[in-house]
């Protein structure tokens, strides 16, 4: 008794080990993704100011513009003073809107996402047809169909709008159904094919034959004993997925017009808004960093012997 | 067994005497989907290099008495709302579509292989170095980078491969890297370096060849992610201008006609779906064709 206690102290702390030493691997990952979003603007050929001057030519407005955005000072000084805002919240100004970035991405996160994950994992688990069906269409295009056969033709659901649940749940439901079947699809086919190798290798291992053998009962052997094996790699990439499923929301919500965080990225880059292009594509790094840590964390949760 | 290894094959196998890329050739064929996928995109390079010779019409001529016509037998996708025939466009999209995928896969592999070559065989403070920037640009996810990249650099399709290029690119150091970490620890490396070769020549000759049928796979299933990506940002308005044709701005296009003219939406969104279903399809068929473990 008291050596299993003290075995699980020792692995508990060993688990805490491994996800501190993860979340301080995050650090420098954060810092580049930083440099990398912040230089983008630098790296790439073409005066900022000219640009978000527009047609605008006159020399005092771009010298004027050259001065609010600090684009007038050496390059490593405006990234401070934009990392010293990111790290206290201030994603700077939206340009177009005057309203802080940090605000505009706080509103339009939970549309995009929620819309994103309610569906799709429930779909059948069908042939392999099924999962190049669904990284071989284009979204916009099953978008595009669905609206046109279920709004248009059957008229059973709203072409596009969204609803927010808190208003009218049946609204709401009706206005995601198509968006998040679209996206669903997508990542349930690459899911599905992922699972269904997983979970074929790990039915011919040792120990689901040794669980077979001590008659155990095939539900108990699936669920108890292969599943949970299985399950490891599907954790991983159901992460990695989560970089297609924010992609795929940047189409998904212009086509159905939901005003989520897709929709706030292309409205920005029409407006030449940069701020909140930086700032949309530093929070979803952000979040797809951390979504991969808490995937690795799952990992050695479902997987004791990674613990060690 | 006997035929992995090098120089001791039984001459009597005939499969060992080919050479390794007519094997695979040859397998690539037994597979159905493959050839299929082959066939495909051979007829719409031939599409895309023939167009002015195959395409019934202008593709930007429009007519006003032809707006938004049915599929016929003049026109046999129908016509969109400026009246420009639908079949034509198709035919001149294939080539924004095929040079988008092989140009951005292009700028890919010609960035990210040196890097992951660089990367896996120094190692020290350089891996760790671009190992870092690739994280971060793998961090990213593939499309919103792309949009940023597009954004930045204004729209032209010129501009969106190279913002699809380079939103590419990590995954090719990555895969090159890794790639390389494995194959250099082989004996005919050891071999290489013990008879004094310099390291440029280690990686370029000993090292290349052998990590190339990854690459081949990874470049395959790659083009048909970027002919989707130059198809998003042509439907955002970051890609083709109009006139010139895109299957991606016809959709969006399309988009504002659903009610009246759904024959729009239709053709692009299948020429799309077919091209990148073969690639896909081709893609699958190499890794099982190059594959050394399925003989």
């Amino acid at each position: 008794m008291a050596t299993a206690f003290h075995h699980s102290r020792e692995s508990t702390s060993a688990m805490l080990n491994f996800i501190a030493r993860r979340i301080v691997q995050l650090i420098p990952t954060l810092f580049f993704v930083s440099i990398l979003i912040f230089s983008l603007q630098h790296l790439l050929p073409g005066d900022p100011a000219l640009v978000m001057a527009g047609e605008e030519r006159d020399p005092n407005v771009i010298a004027h513009i050259r001065a609010q955005y600090r684009l007038d000072q050496p390059i490593p000084v405006q990234y401070v003073y934009w990392v010293k805002g990111v790290l206290s919240g201030d994603f700077g100004e939206s340009l177009r809107i005057k309203v802080p970035v940090l605000d505009l991405i706080k509103q339009k996160l939970p549309a995009g996402i929620v819309s994103a994950v309610k569906k799709g994992t429930a779909w059948d688990y069908g042939a392999n047809l099924f999962a190049l069906w669904g990284i071989s269409r284009p979204n916009f295009w099953l978008g595009i169909m669905l609206i046109f056969l279920f709004s248009i033709e059957l008229g059973w659901l709203p072409a596009s709008g969204y609803v927010p649940l808190t208003e009218n749940w049946r609204a709401s439901l009706a206005s995601t159904i198509l968006p998040a079947f679209v996206l669903g699809n997508a990542i349930a086919a690459i899911l599905m094919r992922h699972t269904r190798s997983a979970m074929l290798q790990v039915l011919e291992s040792d120990y689901v034959r040794t669980a077979r053998a001590k008659g155990l009962s095939e539900r108990a052997v699936i669920l108890k004993h292969a599943m949970r094996n299985a399950l490891t790699p599907v954790i991983t990439l159901g992460a990695l997925e989560l970089g297609t499923l924010l992609s795929g929301a940047v189409l998904t919500e212009q086509i159905f017009s939901i005003p989520g965080f897709g929709k706030l990225i292309v409205d920005a880059v029409f407006n030449r808004d940069y701020a909140v292009v930086q700032g949309v594509v530093l929070v979803t790094a952000t979040i797809y960093i951390t979504l991969n840590l808490i995937a690795d964390i799952a990992y050695i949760l479902v997987n004791p012997r990674l613990r060690a | 067994m006997t035929d992995t290894a090098i120089g001791a094959v039984p001459i009597t196998d005939s499969e060992a005497l080919e050479s390794p890329a007519r094997r695979a050739l040859r397998r690539l064929f037994h597979r159905k989907g493959a050839v299929v996928g082959l066939i495909v995109i051979a007829t719409f390079i031939v599409m895309a290099v023939f167009a002015p010779l195959l395409s019934p019409y202008d593709p930007i001529a429009t007519s006003w008495t032809l707006v938004r016509k049915p599929p016929s037998a003049l026109h046999w996708f129908g016509t969109d709302d400026l009246g420009r025939d639908i079949f034509g466009r198709v035919i001149y999209g294939a080539r924004a579509s095929l040079i988008a995928g092989a140009i951005s896969v292009g700028i890919a592999l010609l960035i990210g292989v040196p890097f992951g070559l660089l990367s896996g065989y120094r190692g020290g403070f350089i891996d760790g170095l671009i190992s870092r920037i690739t994280d971060a640009m793998l961090a990213c996810p593939f499309l919103i980078l792309a949009i940023a990249l597009a954004a930045f650099l204004g729209p032209s399709l010129g501009n969106a491969m190279i913002a699809i290029g380079i939103s590419t690119t990590p995954i090719f150091v990555r895969l090159t890297r890794g790639q390389v970490m494995s194959v250099k620890v082989e004996d005919y490396v050891e071999a290489a370096r013990a008879m004094g070769n310099p390291r440029w020549r280690i990686a370029l000759f000993h090292i290349l060849p052998n990590i190339m049928p990854a690459l081949l796979v990874q470049a395959t299933l790659s083009i048909a992610a970027a002919i989707i990506a130059e198809a998003a940002l042509s439907f955002l308005g970051l890609g083709q201008q109009p006139p010139a044709p895109s299957w991606g701005s016809m959709l969006n296009s399309a988009q504002r006609f659903l009610t009246n003219a759904p024959w729009m939406a239709v053709w692009p969104g299948l020429a799309i779906f077919l091209v990148v279903l073969s690639f896909n399809l081709v893609g699958d068929g190499l890794r099982d064709a190059l594959d050394p473990r399925e003989r």
